[in-house]
């Protein structure tokens, strides 16, 4: 199920604007790998390039290669509708659908695509994929009520139960905590270490502690100064990152010392 | 030391400015006190305008409202502080410019109620005025042809205008297409009714012939009248859905045209709706084009595909314009009509607002 991901030579633009520059790395499958760095600097963007999400944006475009386990995402032919599918994506906001219920928010992959699904798989993945988030059990006498009248936090777990309940290979997950209480928080965490059996999880975060808690490896985002393009500076094993990094721009930012 | 800093902290005296008002007088109005001063002033202004001039309710709301604002501000002024009194002026003015704004509302709903419901009876919604010559008569066929006429006329706008609205959301990115859709769209708004009126009789005078009368012709004028009202109104709805739920749709591998009749759609719907039967309000009124393109008849005709129709407007028109002879039934015919639009017109709006109450994305446990 979970793939690897091989970024070359990637630069993502904003109509004429270069956000991110010359990227190349590899993610492994089964990880989860932690993206930090500085405000603007990119790293939504590039987790964006990762699923095609970023050409919704008009006049946004990328120029290089991502390929999921050999397949070039980018190349000719490819439908973004189903590399969508493969790669998965959890964003800061949690989003319900406000006219669906959470039973519905769960199923929306499925019901929205027109795929049919008998009613018993389908309550079977509901319980499955909300287990999965950890929300099961807060939610499972109120699978009709509407998703939006849940707190900041199980909304939250609620956008991550719709996202692997479409069981994609790759889950892509930008700040999923930054709206998100320390219990809520740390729920999360626990889900994305049992998720990395099943799944590659790439995840941007601004907390430290975090990406040393959950991550095995760390990409660290820079940018020179402003409307300059914002580059991958280190990519390594996280205890490395965190411990002994080699470049000064890393060591100064996780240590606090930074602009 | 620091004990007795603290001390000095919290007993917070001498300079601090006191919460009490400081005005010449130093005390309240009790709340019915200008609940007093206001009917006194109503009473005196009513006198004067009645003693000066004849009985009469808009110069003595006016003339009231001026004793009152003047009177409350010196009583005001002397029992509290000269900011009390600025307050309570303001609050006077501003209530007199609402109960004027609702004199007009309100004389027109009596002035309709009363003079329509002479005539509003059975009678009236079950016959035509075929063969009718004074007495008895009634509307049936020109609610019919409104009704009519109208429906035609929402089966066209409407889905030309929500895919229009999409198109400019969705699509349209401001694009060149886009905003010429916008330009004439705001243009179309501001069309006076009788040019589309005259506008549907050229274009249909092309295919038929002149002097062609049919419905259809009425619905295309209220059409180019109606598409502008949806579009916006659409348009306005669409904007308002968050772009985090299409891309949540667009995340989950949803491709955009079910992202947008599965999400984008659904989440706008009681705004649209209502937007929607706003429109049909705007619409079912109008008399000028329906003048010039369905004509008028006294008989029941429910196609809108042959010859002439009858519609409320209208019908209400000509028993003004050309009442026969004695008036009085034709008169009482024309106001039950236009009781009888009013109606719909208010129906449509409640109609409006219990669909924006039931579509409404729920929130909520
Ligand atoms: N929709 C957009 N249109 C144009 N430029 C954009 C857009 N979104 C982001 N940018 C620009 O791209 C650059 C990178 O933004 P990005 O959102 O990827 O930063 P980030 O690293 O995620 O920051 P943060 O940590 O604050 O979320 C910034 O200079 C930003 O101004
Ligand atoms: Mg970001």
């Amino acid at each position: 199920m979970s793939k690897q991901i091989d970024v070359k030579d990637l630069n993502i633009y904003y109509g004429d604007f270069l956000a991110v520059q010359d990227v190349s790395t590899t993610i492994a499958p089964r990880s989860i790998t932690a993206l930090i760095g500085p405000s603007g600097c990119g790293k939504s963007t590039f987790l964006r390039a990762l699923n095609r999400m970023h050409e919704v944006i008009p006049g946004a475009k990328v120029k290089g290669s991502v390929e999921l386990d050999g397949q070039d995402m980018y190349g000719r032919g490819v439908d973004p509708v189903l590399v969508r599918r493969k790669v998965g994506m959890v964003f800061q906001k949690p989003n319900p659908f406000p006219t669906m219920s959470i039973k519905e928010n769960v199923l929306a992959g499925v019901k929205l695509n027109n795929k049919r699904i008998k009613k018993s798989e389908a309550e079977e993945l509901v319980e499955s994929s909300l287990k999965g988030a950890n929300l099961w059990n807060e939610v499972k006498d109120r699978l009709d009520k509407p998703g939006s009248g849940l707190s900041g936090g199980q909304q939250q777990r609620l956008c991550i139960a719709r996202t692997i309940a479409v069981k994609p290979e790759v889950v892509l997950m930008d700040e999923p905590c930054s709206a998100l209480d320390p219990i809520s928080t740390l729920a999360v965490e626990d889900l994305m270490a049992e998720l990395k059996n099943d799944y590659t999880i790439v995840i941007v975060t601004h907390n430290m502690q975090q990406a040393a808690r959950v991550s095995d490896k760390t990409g660290f985002f820079n940018i020179e100064g402003t409307g300059k393009p914002g580059k991958l500076v280190e990519y390594d094993e996280t205890s490395k990152i965190f411990n002994n990094p080699s470049e000064k721009a890393t060591e100064d930012y996780i240590s606090g010392r930074f602009g | 030391m620091t004990i007795t800093e603290h001390d000095q902290d919290t007993t917070n005296d001498t300079d601090e400015p006191s919460l009490e008002a400081s005005g010449r007088g130093q005390g309240t109005l009790p709340e019915w006190v200008r609940w007093a001063v206001a009917a006194a002033s109503l009473a005196v202004g009513g006198l004067l305008v009645a003693f000066l001039w004849k009985v009469n309710i808009p110069f003595t709301v006016i003339v009231g409202a001026l004793i009152y604002v003047v009177a409350i501000y010196l009583i005001s002024r002397t029992v509290e502080s000269q900011r009390h009194a600025v307050d309570r002026v303001v609050t006077g003015v501003v209530t007199t410019m609402f109960l004027l704004s609702l004199i007009p509302l309100i004389s027109l709903v009596v002035t309709v109620v009363t003079k329509g419901a002479e005539r509003f009876d059975a009678q009236f919604f079950t016959y035509s005025m075929r063969g009718v010559l004074g007495e008895g008569g009634g509307a049936y066929h020109a609610i019919m042809g409104t009704l009519v006429i109208t429906g035609v006329t929402t089966l066209i706008s409407v889905p030309i205008g929500i895919f229009a609205a999409i198109y400019l959301v969705e699509y349209g990115n401001k694009n060149a297409i886009s905003r010429a859709l916008t330009f004439f769209v705001d243009v179309m708004t501001g069309i006076p009714s009788i040019v589309a009126g005259l506008f549907a009789v050229a274009l249909f005078t092309l295919f038929l012939g002149p002097g062609t009368r049919m419905g259809i012709i009425g619905a295309v004028a209220l059409t180019v009248l109606m598409i502008p009202v949806v579009v916006k109104s659409t348009e306005e709805m669409l904007r308002l859905v968050p772009n985090e739920l299409r891309e949540a749709s667009y995340a989950l591998g949803v491709p955009k045209w079910l992202t947008i009749s599965k999400v984008v759609l659904p989440t706008a719907i009681a705004g649209i709706a209502t937007g929607v039967t706003l429109a049909i309000a705007r619409v079912i009124g109008e008399t000028a084009p329906l003048l010039v393109t369905v004509g008028t008849t006294d008989s029941t005709n429910l196609n809108p595909f042959d010859g002439r129709m009858q519609t409320l407007p209208v019908y209400a028109y000509y028993s003004y314009a050309t009442p026969g002879i004695p008036r009085e039934p034709y008169f009482a015919r024309m106001w039950a009509a236009a009781l009888t639009l009013m109606l719909i017109v208010m129906a449509l709006n409640v109609i409006a607002r219990l669909i924006s109450k039931y579509f409404a994305p729920k929130t909520g446990r």
